[in-house]
């Protein structure tokens, strides 16, 4: 029947009619996982089937009726390792679980499996996980994007219903773009972070990778609000997105800026957004060619903030705790040891970026700097948005690139330039499928103003269902 | 040459709970990783919540020491490794405190001194490692355990004045209520600075980190002000250092040389949001404070005459000055308070309460004064009740103390004691005065002291006459 493949709020319509059972949802589920798993690799770790169902029957009454979603491996979760795909916490189970895998649960869903990521979520193709690379389910010999690409491929694969992934700079939207499903980045502080494991912590943000945008309001509903035990959420009641779902643009202005589809896009690509636009205006919008000229800081921006705050977030893996631990003489000499072999290569990279740029003498030149030129983009955005309701671009700049196709680390985060500038300004943002480049899936990224969340799923439910 | 000091002091909070989680605070003998959570683990995604009790507590020492609380602050992240520093960075107020400037006055040998403050702040405390063979094991109970630095200027001239300042802001910190102040226990801790300059040239500066005693703060500071003056004697240069203090050995260790400076890459911490002291907060604050320790010491010299002496034993404990108050003020006699708490209860007193309860104290101070028991068996029932734990007023309903109060039995004593002693009694009526201390001895002996003396003095008198 194929139930693996449906969205969320499908089944849950179906369960409801007492059209299908829930054991078939799951023994579909598990059949993809056998099948698929093996060669995409979106999974670390899977729940015991016969656990699954216990869960299921127990929550057959509730809400989530026991449908289980994926959960990228950085957020915390008390049934599995949370080992953030890096070899340093290979080991360790987290004795808390997060604020939005609790209510995910507590609304009567359950956690199918722990997706891979880049280690620390430091990355853009999901290669640099201790635990091997996950592959793009539309072309193995392609990354499925990243950081949440497991997530992502998860969800792409149909062994996963829906996800929860973490967005820094565009690591749910990305991959999301990558693998052809729906990728949301809620706004900075909705979703609490209460149990993610911290990269930059200005800018992380749980989201969610759903099979349409529909599952997204409802994933929404349910994770996000805020939190008591994270200072950064906002005071915001938990509401009914799916409720507030109005698929209509009709009236409103759609702001394309340019720097979003450069030449460099290539010919198919830029077609694809001729046809956007023009889906705009059959739906009765009104589309804007605007220009966000400090784009092209944002790139610079974040990989100092970003790599700053993580430089002090990653210091807490010192050896002394985590069980992975170096030999050395003293305790500098162990910390030491103990980093040199636990980390990866990207996420040395960036803790020793951001060390340098915190350091005396550096700071103002860089990390204050970037800080200064962050309220700017931000500025930008709000400025944009006096003039549009909402900003609409291309989310990736080339469809799913090969494995190991980019070596040079630059070339990588360039894959993220869409994507940074709104997580820098803190806003809502999300990627639907916008068709096809060369085959595979080409991302379309609706950005919003701050907390427009039910504004920005109605926008883009209305290009859903225009683009399908 | 000029001695020139400031110290930087970190006053463990009392608060219940700790800075950022709700972990217990009080982490005194509590076995070795009991008090801790996720939080304070720093445990992978958890976050710092901010203890607002914390924070009021903070403003009650800014607001005692003048200092100018600002509207906004901001948690930096200070970054260093070190195994009982769980996430590797410490969160601590740096580039914008809590609060800047103020004032502190205190007594050295009978003058006055103020000292500048330079700020306040909060910051979260680290856990401790304990050396065992050549290892060492690590307790984080101590982890986020709420601390305010209190940064002075260099404004001292001698160790003698920061010992002096350290005693007096300690007594500051009790009556304010925000820290048990004991440094035996590491609830006070003092950095110092300090530098000899010679004419108009400031001198080189030598930090001298964790000294925990009244004593260690003197001593360490002494050994560096010589450690600076010979060297400047002998024309040598003085290499900036950071010293700590042995102090069985009595002597500076060198802990670090300029070379090793530490760079702390300090950032606002972007799990907390600035925090924000509205002017209604800070007026709740101002409206709860407790007296403070001088305007108390200027109301016992004034109001009840109270010796110097007398006010500095009833001051530094503020449970004593407490009681001393209530008992001063129900009896409407703060001389004779001051005498009974001091020369008689304070003794007694070893636990966290009061031996005995200040109405109890003030009946037995009435009934003393009213004549109806003797000072020495009060003496002896404040004793009993408060080594036994026996009801003062029960004690007081004891029916030999009763007829013993009253003048009636008084009465019956006297009159057996001249019938039993005819010679002294001749003895008194012929004019030798020392026959009635004899007569008061002996019925002071049939009632085996309970009686007022005086009182008993007074009767056989009035017998005895003509
Ligand atoms: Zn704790």
């Amino acid at each position: 029947m194929d139930l693996n493949e449906r969205p969320v709020h499908e089944l849950l319509e179906l369960l409801a009619q007492g059209a299908i059972r829930l054991e078939e949802v799951l023994a579909d589920l598990e059949a993809a996982i056998r099948a698929r798993d093996q060669e995409v690799h979106a999974y670390l770790a899977l729940a015991e089937q016969e656990e699954l169902l216990r869960d299921a029957y127990a929550k057959s009454q509730t809400l989530l009726r026991g449908l289980p979603i994926a959960v990228k491996g950085n957020i915390c979760t008390l049934e599995f390792p949370t080992t953030c795909g890096s070899r340093l916490l290979e080991q360790y189970r987290s004795p808390y679980e997060a604020t939005a895998v609790r209510r995910w649960k507590e609304a009567g869903g359950t956690v199918g499996g722990i997706t891979n990521l880049d280690e620390f979520a430091m990355g853009s193709s999901t290669e640099h996980s201790a635990f091997g690379p996950t592959r793009n389910p539309w072309d193995l010999g392609r990354v499925p994007g990243g950081s949440s690409g497991g997530s992502a491929a998860a969800v792409a694969a149909g062994t996963a219903l829906a996800a929860l992934g973490s967005d820094t700079g565009g690591s749910v939207r990305q991959p999301a773009a990558l693998c052809g499903v729906v990728g949301l980045r809620p706004t900075y502080g909705l979703v609490s972070r209460f149990g993610l494991v911290s990269f930059a912590s200005s800018l992380d943000i749980i989201g969610t990778l759903t099979r349409d945008v529909r599952d997204a309001a409802l994933l929404l509903s349910i994770i996000a609000g805020g939190d008591p035990q994270d200072s950064t959420s906002l005071p915001v009641p938990v509401q009914d997105y799916t409720s507030q779902l109005r698929p209509d643009i009709r009236g409103l202005t759609v702001g394309v800026p340019k720097e979003y589809v450069p030449g460099q896009l290539g010919a198919e690509a830029l077609a694809l957004v001729d046809r956007w636009k023009a889906v705009v205006e059959e739906l009765g919008g009104r589309v804007e060619e605007i220009t966000l000229p400090l784009t092209e800081y944002a790139l610079p921006t974040y990989y100092l903030v970003a790599s700053a705050e993580a430089s002090a977030n990653l210091a807490r893996y010192d050896g002394v705790r985590y069980t992975l631990r170096g030999v050395g003489r003293g305790a500098a000499e162990m910390i030491a040891a103990s980093r040199t072999l636990g980390f990866g290569p990207e996420v040395k990279r960036r803790i020793m970026l951001g060390t340098y740029a915190l350091s005396a003498g550096f700071f103002a030149r860089y990390y204050g700097k970037a800080q200064k030129v962050r309220t700017l983009i931000a500025q930008e955005f709000t400025q944009a948005f006096t003039r549009v309701d909402f900003i609409l671009g291309a989310t990736a700049p080339s469809p799913a690139f090969r494995v190991g196709e980019k070596v040079d680390p630059l070339a990588m985060y360039l894959s993220d330039i869409f994507t940074l500038p709104s997580a820098l300004a803190a806003l809502p943002a999300v990627s639907i499928p916008g068709g096809k480049v060369g085959g595979l899936p080409f991302g379309l990224q609706l950005i919003g103003p701050r907390l427009s969340e039910a504004r920005l799923l109605s926008w883009a439910l209305a290009l859903e269902e225009a683009l399908s | 040459m000029q001695t020139v000091i400031g110290l930087e002091i970190h006053v463990q909070l009392s608060t219940r709970t700790k800075l950022f989680c709700p972990c217990r605070a009080d982490y005194f003998e509590a076995p070795p990783n009991t008090l801790t959570c996720p939080v304070c683990l720093g445990l992978p995604g958890a976050l710092p919540v901010l203890n607002k009790r914390a924070v009021e507590l903070a403003l009650r020492i800014a607001l005692a020491l003048g200092s100018e609380v600002r509207e906004r602050s901001v948690f930096d992240r200070k970054n260093y490794f070190y195994p009982d520093l769980p996430k590797g960075y410490q969160i601590t107020h740096h580039d914008e405190p809590l609060a800047r400037g103020g004032r502190f006055t205190f007594f050295v040998d009978g003058h006055a001194r103020t000292v500048r403050i330079r700020q306040v702040h909060l910051e979260e405390d680290a856990g401790k490692l304990v050396h065992v063979g050549d290892g060492a094991l690590v307790d984080f109970n101590r982890c986020g355990v709420p601390l305010v630095e209190i940064v002075t200027e260099p404004d001292f001239r001698s160790a003698k004045e920061a010992r002096a300042f350290l005693q007096e802001l300690r007594t500051l910190l009790r009556h304010l209520g925000v820290s048990s102040g004991d440094m035996e226990k590491g609830a006070v801790r003092c950095d110092a600075n300090l530098s000899v300059q010679v004419g108009d040239r400031p001198g080189t500066r030598t930090e001298i980190k964790n000294l925990n005693s009244f004593r260690a703060v003197e001593r360490a500071l002494q050994a560096a002000e010589e450690y600076h003056r010979e060297l400047l004697a002998a024309g040598e240069t003085i290499a900036q250092v950071t010293f700590g203090w042995d102090d069985h050995a009595d002597r500076l260790v060198v802990q670090r040389t300029k070379e090793q400076a530490q760079d702390y890459r300090y950032f606002p911490d972007p799990d907390l949001v600035p925090l924000v002291v509205t002017a209604e907060w800070l007026a709740r604050v101002r409206a709860g404070m407790p007296e403070l320790p001088r305007a108390r010491a200027l109301r016992w010299l004034e109001r009840h005459k109270l010796t110097p002496a007398e006010v500095e034993a009833l001051l530094p404990e503020p449970a004593l000055a407490n009681y001393f108050d209530r008992v001063a003020g129900e009896l409407g006699d703060g001389k004779t308070a001051a005498s009974w708490v001091l020369a008689e209860l304070r003794q007694y007193w070893t636990g966290e309460e009061p031996p005995l309860p200040a109405e109890d104290l003030v009946l037995l101070i009435r009934k003393v004064g009213a004549g109806e028991i003797s000072r020495t068996t009060g003496k002896e029932l404040l004793a009993e009740a408060a080594q036994t734990g026996k009801s003062l007023p029960e004690l007081l309903a004891r029916p030999d103390l009763v007829q013993l109060g009253d003048e009636q039995a008084l009465v019956q004593v006297a009159q057996e004691v001249i019938a039993a002693h005819p010679q002294a009694v001749a003895d008194f009526r012929a004019g030798k005065a020392q026959a009635l201390g004899f007569l008061v001895g002996q019925a002071m002996k049939k009632t085996e002291g309970r009686a007022d003396a005086k009182k008993l003095g007074e009767i056989l008198r009035r017998l005895l006459s003509p």
